[in-house]
């Protein structure tokens, strides 16, 4: 199996999956529903006591807005998952997949079709979400042109990172309502991250869980990025946990798929 | 069967087993299916025919045994068989979230048809498998038999030369099942091998030039539909009469009768050709005898199924039913 048929393969298996978006995009809709249903309660009903909470100082919406938004785009893309993880499970149900293990085509690409599509969803998710965003007055400080392309870079690495790792969910769970329950961290990890108020004023028991996992450092690089507040090591640490668990996923999935049908 | 025959047979097999979770399925079965020749798997439900449809189109691997089709070894060279085959299994391998063409595009482009070629194709069996007018439907909203119909289409695009057609018309009503058998035969006037596999004593008498009779994980029996029925005693004749004076009277004319004087019935063995029918009809005249009904029973599959795979149960033929 050459390259070149292995990328044939998968665009088909894409174009497939795009499709079926494209028929049914209610999933994808519920999808983003959820971020942007908090962005607006965070904002509009807890904004004033939120801000004041987090500055110790008077309500400053607009100051909040600034701070929840990186957060919100990053809770964006970990729902996408969600979505892939039942859409996945899915689909091994069908007998299509039955047939497509018994024609020569790259072993990869039925997966790989729902990865792509799915980061696709999640980035398209990113745009919608972040222009209701920029409709309630989010405004980036001094972001460069590179600093946008980093941005988007990030989201779409957390993106692939996630969505692996849902591609394995679906493919262990034994139908869609499981790989839905099971795919519920990925849903949960945002919100005891930084996104809605720092780690600093969260309780001293609590701080390492919101501390210690991906979503934190992938929320204050994009800060950084989008706001120019202080990155430190927050980049690398992003960086390793994508690669980490796209490697993690990427390996998972394909030899839970490997495996004999039932 | 048809000049095409090669030297290496289009599948072969050697003691396949499988077994799952200690049940065995598949208890070292062989088979050997000509180039060009249509070869039936026959027997009851889970006596282990799709598990050999599943392991001989790399679908799933084999505990022990050996197999090539189309001269790759199933294990060995997976991507080689798959290339030379098509599979139409017997849950319904269509994605119904999208339209029928756009099932056969897909197809079409798996298979890395050109472009003008895949279009081509997919309106052409389309057309023949009379679904032009649903084309742009999505595929779950089809029939069973629209349904199976794609299934074989989407089987058919890549042109493949051995196809592997696991109950290929279970749950058909009659008319999709003759407009199937149809199909099949078309594709095996083209040359294509054929390995079908269904529990219809009918189907594989119809369409199969070889049968396998498949009972616990085992092969029962093996041969032409002719060469299976010759493993069962032969055919007899059979006479009802109402009056009891003409049920004495043709027992004592005929020779070799078995009499059943419940039913005012008579058995002769017989070949069921002409020439015998004739000699009975004659000696009845002769003794000016009639009989009220007379029929003729040829052993069928049926006989040769329930004789092999050994049940106790009575066969439900319409004779013994009518007792």
């Amino acid at each position: 199996m050459t390259p070149t048929l292995a990328l044939r393969d998968s665009t088909t298996m894409l174009r497939r999956n795009l499709l079926h978006a494209r028929r049914y995009p209610s999933l994808t809709l519920n999808i983003l529903l959820t971020p942007i249903v908090l962005l607006l309660l965070f904002v509009y009903v807890f904004g004033d006591v939120m801000s004041a909470g987090i500055d110790g100082g008077g309500a400053d919406r607009a100051g909040y807005i600034a701070y929840l938004v990186p957060g919100i785009l990053m809770m964006t893309i970990g729902a996408s998952p969600t979505g892939t993880a039942i859409s996945v499970s899915m689909d091994m149900t069908e007998g299509i997949i039955a047939r497509f293990r018994t024609m020569a085509i790259h072993r990869g690409a039925v997966l790989i079709g729902h990865v792509v599509a799915s980061v696709l969803q999640a980035i398209i998710s990113v745009v919608l979400v972040g222009a209701v965003a920029v409709a309630i007055g989010f405004r980036s400080t001094d972001a460069t042109a590179l600093d946008w392309l980093a941005a988007f870079g990030l989201l779409t690495l957390v993106a692939v990172a996630f969505t692996w790792i849902a591609v394995g969910i679906g493919l262990a769970g034994p139908n869609a309502e499981a790989a839905g329950n099971n795919a519920l961290p990925l849903i949960i990890l945002p919100l005891i991250s930084s996104a809605f108020v720092p780690i600093d004023a969260m309780p001293g028991w609590f701080q390492p869980i919101a501390e210690y996992q991906p979503f934190t450092p992938a929320i204050e690089t994009l800060r950084g990025l989008l706001l120019g507040t202080e990155i430190g090591d927050n980049g690398w640490i992003t960086l390793i946990w994508c690669l980490g668990l796209t490697a993690l996923g990427y390996h998972w999935s394909n030899s839970l798929f490997r495996r004999d049908p039932k | 069967m048809t000049t095409t025959t090669s030297h290496t047979p289009a599948i072969a097999a050697e003691g396949l087993r499988k077994a799952y979770g200690g049940r065995t399925v598949l208890d070292g079965i062989d088979l050997a299916v000509p180039t060009g020749s249509v070869f039936s798997l026959l027997g009851p439900n889970g006596a282990g025919k799709t598990t050999a449809v599943k392991i001989l189109s790399t679908l799933i691997r084999a505990d022990g045994g050996r197999a090539r089709v189309a001269g790759h070894d199933v294990a060995g060279s997976p991507d080689a068989v798959r290339a030379a085959i098509g599979v139409t299994g017997q849950f319904s391998a269509v994605d119904g979230l999208i339209t029928g063409e756009e099932n056969m595009l897909l197809m079409a482009d798996l298979h890395h048809l050109p472009k003008h070629e895949g279009r081509r194709g997919t309106a052409e069996l389309l057309a023949r498998f009379d679904l032009t007018e649903a084309a742009r439907k999505p595929a779950s909203t089809y029939s069973g038999g629209m349904r199976r119909r794609l299934d074989l289409a989407m089987t058919l695009i890549g042109d493949p030369r051995i196809i592997f057609l696991d109950e290929p018309t279970t749950g058909l009503d009659p008319r999709s099942r003759h407009d199937m058998w149809g199909i099949i035969r078309e594709r095996v006037a083209d040359g294509v091998t054929v390995f079908l596999t269904t529990q219809y004593l009918d189907e594989a008498d119809e369409l199969a030039d070889r049968i396998a009779v498949l009972h616990d994980g085992r092969i029962a029996a093996e041969g032409t539909a002719d060469e299976l029925k010759r493993l069962v005693p032969g055919g007899h004749v059979r006479l009802r009469f109402t009056d009891p004076r003409a049920y004495e009277r043709a027992a004592a004319a005929l020779h070799g009768v078995t009499c059943d004087d419940e039913t005012l019935s008579l058995q002769i063995p017989s070949d069921g050709s002409q020439h015998a029918l004739r000699s009975i009809l004659d000696r009845l005249d002769t003794d000016d005898i009639a009989a009220d009904e007379l029929t003729v029973h040829t052993p069928d599959l049926d006989d040769v199924f329930f004789a092999l795979t050994g049940g106790t149960d009575v066969p439900d033929r319409p004779e013994v039913a009518a007792r």
